[in-house]
């Protein structure tokens, strides 16, 4: 139909023909009325001059811009502190067991400055304390996992994507076989293989099964990059093969990636928490917020808030990644909002 | 001008040498015989069948001369472009032929083909797609230098891109930016300095200015054909428009369904055209002037090109040609003299029946 | 003033004799992030039925953006239309309700756009869709759409349209695409249609072929044509006028003979010098120097000003008026404007 919402051809988009051209040595053609013959350009003003804006500054500074990412980051950054430092959060030890503050005892204002103020669980233990002292688990899981499979996936669909042939038959074909495994089930089967389970134990069921939905990305990215004109042009300077891959192709190609890999970051710390609830990932005395919420759900009927709030904190990291990851790809591609 | 150096520095590789030689004005630089490029076509996702070939480029043979500009003329998908992929080597040719001064090209590898990089540049027909839009003008331009280190000293390259952001006509102050800070005219400069670079002999423009708006287009010619002065280059130049190929080259080819159908100056060919698709590529250009309306001749071809994969058998034109006759089915015309021409309209062309025009 | 109800066929009857559209003093602007982008700042222009004007600009002119106004098919927002009339027989659209619109849209005023195979819609067959305008504008049934669509498909010289009619876009050339385009665009049988770079992305030897056919029609059908495009070749094989656009606004409009002839501002003329003359071989061209301005920072007073080689103090700081262009004696010439304050001068120099 020619009346509806047409794609309107890309040149006949005022925005994008005003976009590339920038505009401060027009603006200065346009006030002086120099000559400009052969485009020749002398800068007027020095201290006027525009800096040098890359893609990445863009995003950056439209990053700034949203308070969207300002909050993700707010709360990122304090719970990355807490990780690190839980003592600087609290005083109480989230082990320290004391069976005469038990759930079933109401908190009062003397708890604040106990470390009990959250309340305390069926063991007596403060749940403030064990909120603080369980985000460790979760954000090393999260991080660890995020790295390891925008690692591994990262090479695996370069490889794929930038080869092509039977490399990117191959790694193909491995991809899909990963992707039928349920990221859950496959971890359930793989944890029990491990006769400790610890975080590092978590971490790597969770890269080994998760990879592959970065590999597919990267090789997409990788492949549409790899066709540009720019690319093209590197090899007809005899650019190799490292060139070609890191110079070219790597920077243009990881955007999809890192949004990918943020918004991932949310679920394998949901994974990680599920597992520890299922029983089969960390078990006690390692604290984390999904051993807590398993052991809370036992008395959910008298004591709700022992469950509420580490499930709680779970949703907010969960929901702050998420959020950056949101953020990071309007910045990145303004096109896909 | 650092740019115009004569001889590289350092010819470690036999190649690098025979390259090395002076090749005189007018002499062949660059012979192209019999090239062909075809793309398989397959079925299957593991175990690929060939089950045919699009024929992008099949059978093209020219010489280009030192110092001139042959322009390459056609339509969409005639394949000028592949064949401009296949002479830079970025597709391997399927057969055929492929000699700088002399020396075999196209099925070089590692230092060789290195070396036959420097000689041989190229500028894109897209000035958006073809920068790195996560590199500095800076780095684009110095990567030629990066990658063969030989032909700037590490510490003369920040100069030495100045010098041809200069010579491109852009300030050189511009050196920190990034492409999406230019305009499409700009780019196609910063492109053209990203060519010639590593002082190659030979670029070829794939259509350099077709992505251009009209009032910047003709800067970037004048551009082209003042450096070609400068730096003694041949250019290969395909475009679609006719105007602009016959404005700026020495000799025109035309370009018809992976072959080259008619070469010759560039008179020969624009007011002497003898094969019969030339004639239409030529009346079918809308002419700039509302006055021609009337008196206009045009030769509106019936139906549309064939597909490369199964082209007709013998003259690949017959199928929408009004000459067309038995012959033309049997046989394939080659691309040559006819005996019976005479004055300009001798020049080659792969038409059984080729002659001028009659003006009507 | 006419009504909705005689928006139908009858209308034609009515003797209504002004120009079919007529823009009046169009902006449009689009707010971005980056500041407001005056894309269109003031554009006057008509068109009558039988005649064809043609919209001459570069990228960023503002040429797509008038039409994609008149035809109400801007995203608003970020586009907005600050001030502006467009008349449709008299009438104008922007006051009019969306519904009103819409019945224009497409039964009216149809367009057709460069790139066709991203308008058709890739998943039916063309001659589904080219029934479907008759289906939900005329209520006809399948069976009388299907054979108006062969009917269509004939008129545009698609060879063997009864049996092309089930095949789907990819399986047409680009050619053939754009000629399935202007059936689709012909098939309300529309008062007005607006090309927009109709043949930019086709060869040669087809781009011909479509624009006869598209100028036949148009004689055949007593149709007003609005072919907006950058190609001055074109122009001159079918336009009965020309309004040449530069940052938003016309600078220059003159019948299509005259304009070539004599052109009567700088731009246009710069235009038209730089097309490689046979007798320029081996020179250099003549190019326009400097860049087309960015529309968030258009130069004050006359915005060619940067580029014009006739510039002087007075084009840095007012913006000159489309004044009408008239011989040295004072005969006005018919249909001619110039917004440049030198425009005899340029005139004489043509």
């Amino acid at each position: 139909m020619p009346d509806r919402n047409e794609p309107i051809p890309d040149d006949h988009d005022p925005l994008r023909n005003i976009n590339p051209t920038d505009s401060d040595h027009l603006d200065y053609v346009g006030q002086q009325g120099l000559a400009v013959e052969q485009e020749t350009l002398i800068e007027p003003d020095p201290a006027k001059r525009e800096q040098a804006r890359s893609l990445w500054g863009d995003a950056w500074r439209d990053l700034r811009r949203r308070p969207i990412f300002l909050v993700s980051t707010v709360l990122i950054v304090l719970l990355i502190l807490i990780a690190i430092f839980p003592g600087l959060f609290t005083g109480t030890d989230p082990r320290a067991s004391d069976l005469i503050n038990n759930y079933l005892r109401r908190p009062d204002w003397t708890d604040f400055f106990g470390g009990g103020w959250f309340g305390y669980d069926g063991q007596g233990r403060s749940i403030y304390a064990r909120v603080i002292y369980g985000a460790r688990a979760s954000i090393t899981v999260g991080i660890c996992v995020t790295l390891a499979v925008t690692l591994l996936g990262g090479m695996a669909g370069m490889a794929a994507g930038f080869f092509g042939g039977w490399s990117d038959a191959v790694i193909s074909r491995i991809t899909d076989i990963f992707f039928g495994i349920p990221l859950l089930l496959g971890a359930l089967v793989l944890l029990n293989a491990f006769s400790v389970r610890t975080v590092w134990s978590v971490v790597i069921a969770l890269a080994f099964l998760g990879w592959t939905q970065l590999a597919r990305v990267m090789r997409g990215s990788v492949i549409t990059v790899k066709q540009s004109d720019y690319v093209v042009a590197g090899r007809a300077l005899g650019a190799g093969t490292s060139r070609l891959m890191f110079r070219h192709i790597l920077p243009n190609a990881i955007a999809p990636v890192i949004v990918v890999a943020t918004i991932a970051l949310g679920g394998y710390i949901t994974a990680e928490a599920t597992l520890s609830f299922l029983g089969i990932g960390l078990q006690d005395p390692t604290i984390s917020w999904g051993v807590d919420i398993s052991s809370a759900q036992k008395v959910i009927r008298q004591a709700p808030f022992v469950l509420f709030f580490p499930a709680a904190a779970l949703s907010i990291t969960v929901l702050a990644f998420i959020m950056m990851g949101d953020a990071v790809r309007d910045a990145l591609d303004p096109k896909l909002r | 001008m650092t740019v115009n150096g004569a001889t590289p520095v350092g010819a470690t590789t036999p190649e690098e040498a025979a390259f090395a030689q002076e090749v005189q004005r007018g002499e062949p630089i660059l012979e192209v015989r019999d090239l062909r490029k075809h793309f398989p076509l397959t079925k299957g996702i593991l175990f690929k069948k060939q089950v045919g070939a699009v024929k992008a480029v099949d059978g093209v043979s020219f010489d280009l001369m030192q110092g001139e500009t042959l322009g390459i003329v056609g339509e969409s998908g005639c394949g000028k472009s592949t064949l401009a992929k296949v002479l830079m080597n970025l597709e391997p040719a399927t057969t055929g032929s492929v000699k700088y001064k002399g020396e075999e090209i196209s099925r070089l590898s590692g230092a060789g083909l290195k070396a036959v990089r420097r000689n041989i540049q190229m500028v894109f027909q897209d000035p958006y797609t073809s920068l790195n839009p996560r590199m500095t003008v800076g780095d684009i331009i110095g990567e030629p230098f990066e990658i063969h280190p030989e032909v700037a000293p590490k510490g003369d390259r920040r100069k030495a891109v100045q010098d041809l952001l200069d010579v491109v006509g852009l300030n050189p102050e511009y050196i920190n930016r990034y492409p999406h800070q230019f305009s499409g005219g700009q780019r196609q400069r910063i492109g053209i300095a990203r060519g010639l670079a590593l002082k190659p002999e030979i670029i070829i423009c794939d259509e350099p200015v077709s992505a251009l708006d009209v009032s910047v287009q003709a800067q970037v010619i004048n551009l082209l054909e003042s450096l070609q002065g400068e730096f003694n280059l041949s250019y290969m130049f395909i475009a679609h428009d006719l105007s602009i190929v016959r404005h700026i080259s020495d000799r025109v080819g035309v370009m018809y369904l992976g072959r080259i159908v008619e070469i010759g100056t560039d008179l020969e060919i624009y007011d002497h055209a003898t094969h019969p698709y030339t004639q239409a590529l030529l009346s079918a250009v809308p002419v700039p002037d509302p006055t021609a309306r009337e008196s206009r001749d045009r030769i509106v071809l019936t139906g549309d090109v064939p597909s490369p994969a199964n082209p007709p058998s013998g003259c690949r034109f017959r199928t929408r040609c009004w000459k067309a006759q038995e012959k033309c089915e049997r046989e394939d015309p080659a691309l040559t003299v006819r005996a019976w021409l005479e004055g300009r309209a001798r020049h080659d062309s792969a038409c059984h029946f080729a002659g001028e025009r009659e003006n009507v | 003033m006419s009504t909705v109800a005689d928006q139908g066929r009858p209308a034609r009857e009515e003797p209504y004799t002004g120009p079919l559209l007529d823009v009046r003093n169009l902006h449009v602007e689009f707010r971005t992030r980056d500041g407001v982008v005056r894309a269109v700042n003031g554009v006057n222009y008509s068109v009558s039925a039988g005649e064809t004007l043609a919209v001459l600009g570069e990228s960023g002119s503002g040429k797509s953006v008038t039409a994609q106004a008149v035809m109400g098919i801007l995203d608003m927002p970020p586009a907005a239309i600050p001030e502006g009339e467009l008349l449709f027989r008299g009438r104008d659209m922007l006051k009019m309700s969306k519904e009103e619109r819409r019945k224009i849209r497409g039964q009216k005023i149809a367009m057709i756009f460069q790139d066709a195979l991203s308008s058709l819609n890739p998943v039916l067959p063309v001659g589904f869709q080219l029934g479907e305008m008759y289906r939900a504008h005329r209520g006809s049934n399948r069976k009388d759409a299907k054979a108006k669509a062969v009917e269509l498909m004939d008129r545009v010289r698609i060879p063997a349209a009864k049996e092309r009619v089930g095949d789907y876009p990819h399986q047409f050339s680009g050619g053939m695409r754009q000629r399935i385009m202007i059936a689709m665009a012909l098939a309300l049988e529309p008062d007005l249609i607006i090309a927009d770079e109709p043949t930019t992305a086709l060869d040669v030897t087809v781009q011909a072929q479509v624009m006869d056919l598209l100028a036949e029609l148009q004689a055949e059908y007593h149709m007003g044509l609005i072919l907006i495009t950058h190609d001055l070749g074109v122009v001159a094989d079918v336009a009965d006028k020309i309004a040449v656009m530069y940052a938003g606004r016309i600078v220059e409009t003159a019948p299509v003979h005259e304009l070539y002839a004599r052109p009567a501002h700088p731009y246009t003329r710069g235009l038209l010098d730089s097309i490689p003359r046979l007798d320029q071989k081996g020179q250099e061209l003549y190019a326009i120097k400097g860049l087309p301005p960015n529309l968030l920072r258009i130069p004050a007073g006359c915005a060619f000003n940067p580029r014009c080689p006739r510039a002087q103090e007075i084009c840095r700081q007012k913006v000159p008026p489309l004044a009408e262009v008239t011989e040295d004696d004072g005969t006005p010439l018919a249909g001619r404007g110039s917004a440049c304050f030198f425009w005899k001068e340029t005139l004489h120099d043509g």
